[in-house]
């Protein structure tokens, strides 16, 4: 269906539309960085393609692609001819890109959060802030090298000896296990963590969590008799 | 009210006696502060819609201003960015006050184990009651609100997990699959 | 005469509110608002001049996440999106991995998607309907609605065992095959629903102030709507008859008769009226459903590359234990590519663009959250408004945290 908007596109601009594809009944093109706001603005206004409908936007990173890092992806539908198209550009890491804030208004937002989440800037967005995150945040979280446990709190901690917590809520709570490790595999090292021996902090939690829970009912029982005397009969009821 | 009476005796008698009639009085007499953010939220209405109805403990009456608030139910996940509103509302809070962490997200960050969120509210203020569920039905959420009404009574500040609770009728519910029909596949 | 009328009379202009705009900064935490926001307004009087809403305080790293675990693993953070009805994101998800791997899952394993999907979009507009009402001051609507949506759980509960966060949805069809009393529950209780619903709708719906405070109240017009990208309800009232169940219908929405209510001037109660007959329509759906759904069948695809085998098999022979922890541990692996697969969920049209590098892991897993760009909306509606318009407005949009900031 949304085939005859690319070929209108092909007519139209001709050797700016660099690649067009389809793959499961999804229509992309790949445009130029020059004509990327013509293109989308001739998507809405052409009365064949009438893209009246702002989809998305969005970024993907590609760090070991040879060339730009960056692909922006914009989706738009027409409500009337039933069609969608998906517009894609390749910028380069610190290349920003024209904004589309004049075309559609929905892409205000979608703009910054890119920018957010990948650090591509926007020339010509009216207030390019950080939308998601605080403004003391470094670094952009969707980036494929940022970590992804690299948390920058606003609040200090509490020391952690004043926490007190119970087992199942250990200090060391939490899964840290990640498949990837997108740093080694940057570096060259290392591309996948098995993840049988997985889990490449090491699985921290070793008992299942309602056995802790019985070990710690266990515990409480033997501290605390008069307290849990009356949660076992809470428990029979 | 006994203790009324009998506190015109002694002076010492007269403050420990009524000690215990402030924390009976406290423990009926919750008012709270639903600091609702996410997913958690659903069960929170649960707890206090028909079915549940939390106005059976004298805590169904919120407060929406933390400065008139006893117990602050911290319902949901904390983000990076939520840490300072947290801290804020906690510290606006007047004495005595109680905090209970409702679900995962706020007793431990829960799955959410990344960049974005706290670990659990106890890295950034003091927690009484861990309701651990994702979350947590509202028969635990109940049984939270009983377990901080006992510690108040108690005087108890050590916090406390929700014991998960056993009801053997509860087998009897569950439904049979028509995986045991011959037809049924997977 | 009084003194105080006395300082009244004499000094009338001076007690004029002083009429530069006035920055007035509400929420993050505020009471009247479901969902942690933050909007600062630039007042004169009442009157709204302009409107910074920032929302973002409940990001909670879902797309990163994603990339981190197995295509399976990423089903309860999709349950999590959109809180209010979790199984219409498990559904959007499983298709959009569906879709990428060619699979088609058997029909009735879509019948059965169909009527869970249909039970969670009511429990979603009772829930956000119920909430809007309350916000403008009307408590009992909240309380009726709660009972409604705890008769909808209930059956959730019956066959998916959780309430709230079901994680039911699976590659290539749900967890489990429905219950053997699952027709009978969803007929039990849709009959009570929709007389629960007509009480409100006549408690709400001639009601003077309900009236006042909704109508006319946070407008926009159907250009704008489609410019800002607003879907779902929001869009509809609008005006625009957009229904990705019936513009793209996907599993079997086109086998079924129902119709798309649509608003006129996209205000508070035209999104209202539009969530309360969506109400009815779902359950038109679920009994036409329950009608041509058959009695048994698989509702799962049968390849072992995809589903888990069957629990007694694990036990027992050697190559359903090989399958289960392969799939368990290496995950499942859709070939390389990438697609874009969208569906009608409780807000709008839920968006799910995925990439595989074809390991087991998602490349990337990007969610277009329908209350993301409703609520981009909102400063449009508010401008020009009063402070008292702000929380029906938000109300009616639904801003869903979970979903809107990810
Ligand atoms: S504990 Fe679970 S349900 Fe509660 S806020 Fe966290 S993710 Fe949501």
């Amino acid at each position: 269906m949304s085939e005859a908007v690319v070929q209108r596109l092909r007519e139209h601009f001709g050797e700016k539309i660099l690649e067009s594809s389809s793959f499961r009944g999804d229509e992309e093109v790949t445009v130029d960085k020059a004509s990327y706001a013509e293109v989308i603005r001739f998507l809405r206004d052409d009365p064949e393609t009438a893209m009246d409908l702002f989809g998305d936007l969005t970024a993907v990173d590609w760090p070991e692609r040879e060339g730009p890092r960056f692909d922006v992806v914009v989706f738009l539908r027409s409500i009337e001819k039933r069609h969608r198209i998906r517009v894609r550009v390749r910028v380069a890491d610190g290349e920003s890109v024209p904004t589309l804030t004049d075309i559609y208004a929905g892409a205000n937002w979608a703009e910054r959060e890119c920018f957010d989440m990948f650090g591509i800037r926007f020339d010509g967005h009216p207030d390019l802030r950080r939308i998601l995150l605080y403004d003391e945040f470094e670094g952009h979280p969707l980036r494929k090298d940022y970590p992804i446990d690299r948390a920058q709190p606003l609040v200090e901690y509490r020391e952690v000896s004043d926490i007190e917590k119970l087992p199942p809520f250990g200090i060391e709570q939490g899964q840290p296990f990640a498949r990837v490790d997108w740093e080694a595999r940057l570096a060259g090292r290392n591309k996948q963590v098995s993840p049988s021996l997985g889990v490449h902090q090491g699985q921290r939690r070793m008992l299942s969590d309602s056995e802790i829970a019985r070990a710690e009912r266990e515990r409480l029982k033997r501290e605390t008799p008069a307290a849990d005397a009356e949660g076992s009969s809470d428990g029979a009821k | 009210m006994g203790e009324m009476t009998l506190s015109q005796g002694g002076e010492g008698f007269f403050t420990t006696r009524f000690d215990e009639l402030l924390r009976w009085a406290r423990r009926y007499s919750l008012f709270q502060y639903p600091f609702s953010t996410a997913c958690c939220a659903m069960e929170f209405f649960g707890t206090a819609s028909p079915k549940y109805d939390i106005a059976r403990f004298g805590a169904e009456a919120p407060r929406f201003s933390p400065r008139q608030s006893d117990v602050l139910w911290v319902v949901g996940t904390i983000s990076q960015r939520q840490g300072p509103v947290l801290k804020r509302i906690y510290e606006q809070m007047a004495d005595p006050k109680w905090v209970i962490a409702f679900g995962t997200c706020a007793s431990c960050g829960g799955f959410y184990d990344n960049y974005a969120t706290i670990p659990g509210i106890d890295k950034v203020i003091p927690t009484d009651v861990y309701i651990p569920g994702c979350p947590p039905r509202p028969e635990a959420v109940l049984d939270g609100l009983m377990l901080l009404m006992k510690k108040i009574e108690t005087g108890d500040r050590e916090p406390r997990v929700v014991p998960p609770r056993e009801i053997p009728q509860l087998a009897q519910l569950r439904y049979g699959r028509d995986a045991d029909k011959p037809e049924g596949a997977k | 005469m009084e003194p105080l009328d006395e300082i009244l009379e004499t000094t009338n202009d001076l007690l004029e509110l002083p009429a530069e705009p006035m920055r007035l900064v509400m929420g993050p935490s505020h009471p009247a608002m479901h969902g942690t926001i933050r909007m600062v307004l630039d007042l004169k009087g009442e009157e709204i001049l302009d409107v910074d809403v920032q929302p973002g305080y409940l990001h909670r790293g879902f797309e990163k996440s994603c990339e981190r675990g197995t295509w399976q693993q990423v089903f309860p953070y999709t349950d999590r999106l959109n809180y209010v009805s979790p199984i219409l994101n498990n559904i959007g998800y499983a298709l959009a991995v569906e879709k990428l791997c060619e699979i088609e899952v058997p029909i009735r394993g879509q019948y059965y998607r169909v009527v869970l999907g249909e039970l969670a979009r009511i429990a979603d507009h009772l829930v956000s309907n119920g909430a809007a009402s309350m916000e403008v001051g009307a408590f009992t609507p909240l309380l009726w609605l709660l009972k409604a949506r705890e008769w909808v759980f209930d059956v959730l509960e019956a066959e998916t065992g959780a309430r709230v966060t079901h994680s039911f949805g699976r590659i290539g069809g749900m967890a489990m095959p429905p219950t053997p009393n699952f027709k009978e529950n969803v007929r039990a209780i849709l009959p009570k629903v929709l007389e629960t619903v007509q009480e409100v709708e006549d408690l709400l719906v001639p009601n003077r102030i309900f009236m006042d405070r909704t109508q006319g109240v946070g407008g926009i017009s159907k250009e704008r709507a489609l410019q800002y990208g607003l879907t779902g309800p929001c869009l509809r009232a609008a005006g625009v008859p957009y229904d990705v169940r019936k513009d793209n219908p996907y599993l079997v929405y086109d086998r079924f008769e129902f119709e798309v209510p649509i608003g006129e001037d996209g205000d508070a109660w035209d999104r209202f009226s539009v969530r309360l007959e969506e109400i009815r329509q779902s359950a038109r759906i679920i009994e036409q459903a329950l009608e041509q759904m058959p009695d048994s069948g698989p509702v799962s695809v049968d390849d072992p590359r995809v589903m888990l085998p069957e629990k007694n098999e694990v036990y027992t022979t050697i190559e359903a234990t090989i399958a289960h922890f392969k799939l368990v541990m290496e995950g499942f692996k859709p070939p390389p590519g990438e697609v874009y697969s969208f569906t009608e969920a409780g807000n709008g049209e839920l968006g799910f663009y995925i990439i595989s590098d074809g390991s087991g892991t998602p490349y990337r897993v990007r969610v277009r959250p329908p209350c993301f760009y409703n609520l981009h909306a909102c400063r449009e509606m508010l401008i020009g408004g009063n402070i008292a318009d702000i929380i029906p407005t938000f109300g009616t949009i639904n801003m869903i945290g979970g979903e809107c900031d990810r």
